[in-house]
């Protein structure tokens, strides 16, 4: 398993090197424009200019191996030199530079992830603790009550988008219920607002439970399901069956032995969902304003931002094969008759 | 096991087993009862409807329900009965093609990898590939190269459908596909494939028989929660621009334009919130149910 | 010559009085704590000259000021400068060659230094750096030179007649910055700064604490702000993100914040937030027009790289009696009844205003005419096929309608895609996300430039109350072609001599009368070419809580331009 994993992990560079010359293409392939947003009452010869400045009209390779060099070389030493205070030289090279906000991509990114780890990570770890025992509860109880139940829920909560059940969430708590009410809840999430005490975390908590409910509702019903089907397929293999005349308690028999051998598909799901987190939730944080990196990305997608996209998008992707390797990894912990080699 | 004689009396299709014990679900019988009902709806109601989808009539707009119009009307006068009768027709056409197109490649992909470890890692990174896209630059690309030729081909409509939804369907096949692979590595190494393969068992009849039946529930989730997947996505592309002509109505996309009017017009909402709700409700219970009847285990207990 | 215009007398007359105290309410400066503001698109840098957008130029309204600015009625009122210059008191030569500011004695930076001519020329050099791609350059055009004749007095020399010289460093896009803070940061240095950028030092009634692109900005009071008891509040939270929907309802109905910007959503909706008793809608009118452009070209794909090109005359749309038929089946009312309540005024021009520069020759667009569309195409020669589509020569009047994904928009698409289905005109729909449909990259066939359809919808303006530049937009030569990249204004290839040597007449004309005739006559030409189908007139909705007062909302310049005499009121 160890020399599999040291083998995976250097399989990724060329795979992450080849997956960001895709992305790097699709994102200069797609047309919008940098300059696309501005009001139309600017002449077409100073958005040229506006083009000509930010380096849109270079070849394509040049602007590739850039973005390689600045994202490879030159942001880690600055993170290193910001990190340690050494000098590593980087003073006079120019950093990977958003379109729209003509700032370091880092920054923002770095400005962005607390109030997405506080919503979206938050949301990922309620949802995920609430799918789990609903799961394998409607599973061992197949078909009664709290399994119809919980089906009825998991359904209506996945086919009930987030632009609805935030808008819907946002009228109840936010407009229903008057604001000097202890049941109300703020529609906008404060990204200043900075816990210092029991107060500000009492703010910061009501401020989430909103956002982080919604998506939740979607997590969980996803995460459920899965567990709920694996559940089913494994509660009548004939190990359980063995085990049981084995004399074991029924708690030991369904929690370990047919909850271990279930957790594949989950965790596969689980593995392909954390990286999510890091791409934030558009949709929900844009219906309550939290501008995570969710909100980043699709501002600078709209706006043609290329070096925010590539570099939002290909750390994405660096979580993805990361992820998707631990769930492998994890498959043969679970089943150590999974062999790789 | 008591069906011995009826067993010996015939040799029966096996399909009539599976249909048998379907039937006996009873939460899998009303929910394709209700699929039909539905299906039915969408594909006949807009012919002996005599209102049409896209017709304006400005003096009767914002109504409640009335005979007249039993869904009321939207912002502009247009019927929205008319409206759920017709984007029926096209989210249930997107959401079930879309969602077969990725979950039998997502199924293709995760059997293979899972199955043949020579593949395993080609395929896999493929997929990580295919996840670490961006869907929208991707879409506005697709489109930028594809949709004038498709329109050329197919007509504006029928190139537009064939856009959506293999857009659609190749961007959503990777959870499926990594599902069943993690599945199949572990099924892969079970007593009864290892016996199968001792006696000599072809790779092809190994996947069929004995491989896909027992990766067929996480794929039945997968197909349901497909479904509400594609329906919703394709709104989304429609409310970019990136769909169907702005006048052509879908689940999603009335859902997505009456979120505004929630507090004024909460029935304009609830309509295709429902109709997404209970169409995936009961693709659900059908697949549950057909779950159930294709593993011999359960049939005929 | 003598210029003696309507406008800039008011702007004269407007100069001596001092900014009157808002409503009588008086008091200490910061005396009424926070004001939260929301743009529901956020701001993604405050430093206008490197992005033009409206949301950064009128965040950072509130900290950088110009020369002079417009007011809700469009009048020139000066800022820094002391007085606006004009021919009758010297500050404008009489060759209209040189225009000469002088600044407001002890103005000074938020940091305490003094404002002199060096940062207004400073401004001016940063902008017009050759590498800056700065977004404002087109407010420095025809500037030859500026000098200080003194620490307080800037001479601005044009390199040709001016006959209205009141851009450069004039209104919100083209701020005075402050030399000191910006000098390392000139040509391809501007991207550095990001402090500088995300952090201007200005003369405004505001500074900043803390800016988050594209998230949320803090300000609080300038403590060396010129005016005493200026500004009423101590702090803003200007807030980003969301939609337009959800900033009406953050005013009008959760009552969380005071004041929402650009609030483009059904009327009906918007009347029933206000009706919640929590807050007003407020609008204010431009020069905005939402108009359809109706394709002098031919887009049929089968001409390959000539599509949309003069060489390939459109095939019906060139007939003014289908244009004229096309505009007289639209009912302009129900569109702003539907689309834009009080946002929006029926019109039948494409300059709408200033009101000296309007049409009214071509009013009788305001009443839908069907019936008399009907007759205008059976005498044009078409007649109904066997599907009910009108045909003449082979030609079926079948056309493609695109136009930006925007609610009101495909709401008003719906609706005139059903009257011109009326006439027997069919007629098929397509929406483009804005950032490719106004993105203008070469490479996509789905620009409105490159308008590969048969007539498209959207809202155009321009900045200020001068129209010159404007109109020269439909000269021949600014039509988009593959040669230029498909750049140019003339999206709908009008063309026309006698319509160019106009535009030239124009740019040497002097007097507001003489320039409004000329004006006027372009407007009706293009009017009656019938390739521009003018729809509404369209004003900025924002909407502020009932506890805010001292509001008055322009279309000529930033919203926040007197964001100085808001204040607080009791209930």
């Amino acid at each position: 398993m160890f020399t599999f994993t040291i083998r995976r992990l250097i399989l990724t560079i060329p795979t992450l090197l080849f997956i960001s010359l895709v992305l790097f293409t699709i994102v200069k392939l797609s047309p919008s424009d940098p300059t696309g947003n501005l009001p139309l009452t600017i002449p077409p010869e100073v958005r040229e200019k506006i083009r000509e400045s930010l380096g849109v009209n270079k070849p394509l390779l040049v602007q590739y191996l850039l973005w390689l060099k600045q994202f490879f070389w030159l942001e880690p030493r600055i993170f290193l030199e910001h990190s340690f205070g050494w000098n590593l030289g980087t003073a006079d090279e120019t950093r990977l530079i958003s379109y729209q906000t003509r700032s370091p991509v880092m920054d923002l990114i770095v400005q962005r992830l607390p109030q997405t780890l506080w919503v979206v990570g938050v949301a990922y770890l309620v949802g995920t603790l609430i799918a789990l025992p609903i799961g394998i509860i409607s599973a061992y109880k197949q078909y009664s009550v709290f399994d119809q139940l919980g089906t009825l829920v998991s359904m209506i909560g996945f086919s009930v988008p987030p632009f609805f059940s935030g808008v819907l969430v946002i009228v109840i708590f936010s407009v229903m219920i008057p604001s000097d009410s202890y049941f109300w809840l703020p529609s906008i999430y404060d990204t200043t607002h900075e816990v210092t005490d029991w107060a500000s975390f009492k703010y910061q908590f009501r401020q989430m439970i909103m956002p982080v409910m919604v998506l939740a509702l979607q997590i969980t019903a996803q995460i459920s399901r899965f567990t709920r089907a694996s559940m089913l397929d494994n509660l009548n293999q004939d190990y359980v069956r063995t085990a049981r005349a084995k004399g074991l308690k029924e708690k030991t028999v369904v929690l370990v032995h047919v909850l271990r051998n279930s957790m594949i598909p989950v965790v596969t799901v689980i593995a392909l969902g954390i990286p999510s987190i890091f791409g934030g939730a558009i949709i929900t944080e844009q219906v309550f304003k939290v501008n995570g990196l969710g909100q980043l990305l699709i501002i600078a997608i709209q706006g043609g931002d290329v070096p925010t996209v590539q570099t939002l998008t290909f750390i994405f992707a660096i979580l993805i094969v990361l992820f998707n390797l631990i769930a492998d990894v994890l498959y043969g912990i679970l089943d150590p008759r999974i062999r790789y080699d | 096991m008591t069906d011995i004689p009826q067993i010996a009396a015939q040799p029966r299709n096996q399909w009539w087993d599976v249909w048998d014990q379907f039937k006996t679900h009873k939460g899998a019988l009303i929910g394709a009862i209700f699929f039909l009902v539905i299906l039915l709806g969408v594909i006949f109601g807009p012919w002996l409807w005599g209102i049409d989808a896209t017709f304006i009539d400005i003096r009767s707009r914002n109504q409640g329900p009335s005979f007249a119009h039993p869904m009321g009307t939207d912002q502009l006068g247009r019927d929205s009965f008319a409206r759920m009768m017709a984007g029926g027709r096209v989210s249930l056409a997107v959401g079930l093609t879309a969602m077969a197109l990725a979950i039998g490649l997502g199924t293709l992909i995760g059997v293979i990898a899972g199955y043949f470890k020579r593949l395993d890692g080609l395929l896999m990174r493929t997929t990580d590939l295919f996840l670490a896209l961006p869907l929208l630059p991707l879409l506005l690309v697709i489109i930028m190269l594809f949709r004038d030729k498709l329109n050329a081909a197919f007509g504006p409509e029928g190139g537009i459908f064939i856009l959506m939804v293999s857009a659609i369907g190749a961007t959503s096949w990777m959870q499926t596909a990594r599902i069943v692979r993690g599945d199949v590595l572990a099924i892969k190494e079970r007593e009864f494939v290892l016996a199968a393969r001792s006696i000599g068992t072809p790779n092809r009849r190994m996947i069929t028989r004995h491989i896909l039946p027992n990766v067929l529930s996480p794929i039945m989730v997968s197909a349901t929660l497909g479904i509400a997947n594609a329906i919703i996505t394709e709104s989304a592309l429609s409310f970019l621009g990136l769909g169907f002509p702005p006048d052509f109505p879908t689940w999603g996309r009335l859902l997505f334009d009456s979120v505004d009017y929630l507090q004024q017009y909460p029935e304009r909402v609830m309509w295709p919130g429902l109709a997404i709700s209970l169409t995936v409700l009961s693709v659900n219970y059908m697949g549950d149910g057909l779950r159930d009847a294709l593993d011999p285990k359960i049939r005929g207990r | 010559m003598k210029l003696k215009t309507a406008l800039m007398g008011a702007a004269a007359s407007l100069a001596v009085v001092p900014m009157a105290m808002a409503d009588g309410h008086e008091g200490e400066r910061g005396r009424d704590g926070q004001l939260n503001i929301i743009y529901w698109q956020a701001p993604s840098t405050l430093n206008p000259y490197l992005s033009g957008g409206t949301k950064e130029v009128e965040s950072a309204s509130l900290v950088l000021e110009s020369l002079a600015r417009f007011d809700n009625t469009g009048a020139l009122i000066p800022s820094l400068a002391e007085s606006i210059p004009t021919i009758e008191n010297g500050g404008i030569s009489e060759d209209l060659k040189t225009i000469t500011w002088k600044l407001k004695d002890g103005v000074m930076w938020s940091d305490g230094s003094p404002v002199t001519s060096e940062d207004a020329i400073f401004s001016w050099k940063y902008c017009t750096d050759e590498n800056s791609g700065c977004a404002q350059a087109s407010y420095f055009d025809g500037v030859e030179n500026m000098e200080a004749v003194d620490a307080q007095t800037v001479k601005i020399t044009f390199n040709a007649p001016k006959p209205f010289p009141y851009t450069a460093l004039v209104g919100a896009e083209s701020p005075v910055i402050q030399a000191a803070q910006f000098a390392e940061c000139l040509g391809a240095r501007a991207p550095e700064c990001t402090d500088a950028n995300f952090g201007p030092i200005g003369t405004g009634p505001f500074k900043v604490d803390e800016f988050k692109p594209n998230d949320v900005i803090q300000f609080s009071a300038n403590e060396n702000y010129r005016e005493a008891g200026k500004p009423a509040f101590a702090t803003v939270l200007f807030k980003g993100g969301g939609d337009a929907a959800a900033a009406a309802r953050s005013v009008l109905e959760t009552g969380e914040f005071d004041y929402a910007w650009n609030l483009q959503i059904d009327p009906n909706l918007l009347a029933n937030m206000e009706s919640q008793g929590k807050g007003k809608v407020v609008t204010a009118f431009g020069t905005s027009v939402e108009r359809i452009h109706v394709n002098q070209t031919n887009p049929d794909p089968a001409l390959g790289d000539e599509r949309g090109t003069v060489a390939h005359p459109h095939p019906f749309l060139t007939d003014p009696a289908i244009g004229k038929a096309l505009s007289m089946a639209i009912d302009r009312e129900l569109l702003v009844e539907v689309g834009y309540g009080a946002g929006g005024q029926v019109t039948c021009n494409v300059l709408p205003a200033p009101e000296v520069y309007a049409s009214t020759a071509n009013d009788a667009c305001k009443t839908q005419d069907i019936e008399g569309a009907k007759k205008v195409l059976a005498d044009a020669g078409w007649t109904a096929g066997g599907d009910g589509i009108l045909t003449k020569d082979g030609n079926r009047l079948s056309i493609l309608y695109q136009t930006s994904t925007n609610a009101v928009r495909q709401d008003a698409q719906a609706l005139i895609k059903q009257w011109w289905n009326e006439l027997g005109v069919e007629v098929e729909l397509r929406n483009i996300d804005g950032s490719v449909f106004f993105g203008g990259d070469p490479s996509s066939p789905d620009t409105f430039q490159k308008f590969f359809a048969d007539v498209e919808m959207y809202t155009n303006n321009f900045a200020g109350v001068d129209p010159e530049a404007y109109m020269a937009n439909w000269r021949c030569s600014e039509i988009p072609s593959p040669e230029t990249q498909w750049q140019g204004a003339n999206m709908q290839r009008f063309c026309s001599e006698e319509y160019d040597a106009l535009v030239d007449e124009l740019a040497t004309t002097a007097g507001i009368d003489a320039r409004a005739v000329i004006v006027k006559q372009l407007n009706d030409m293009l009017m009656q070419s019938y390739s521009i189908i003018p729809l509404v007139h369209r004003g900025g909705v924002s909407a502020h809580a009932n506890t805010l007062a001292g509001v008055k909302i322009t279309d000529w310049d930033s919203e926040m331009w007197n964001i100085a005499d808001w204040y607080r009121t009791g209930n």
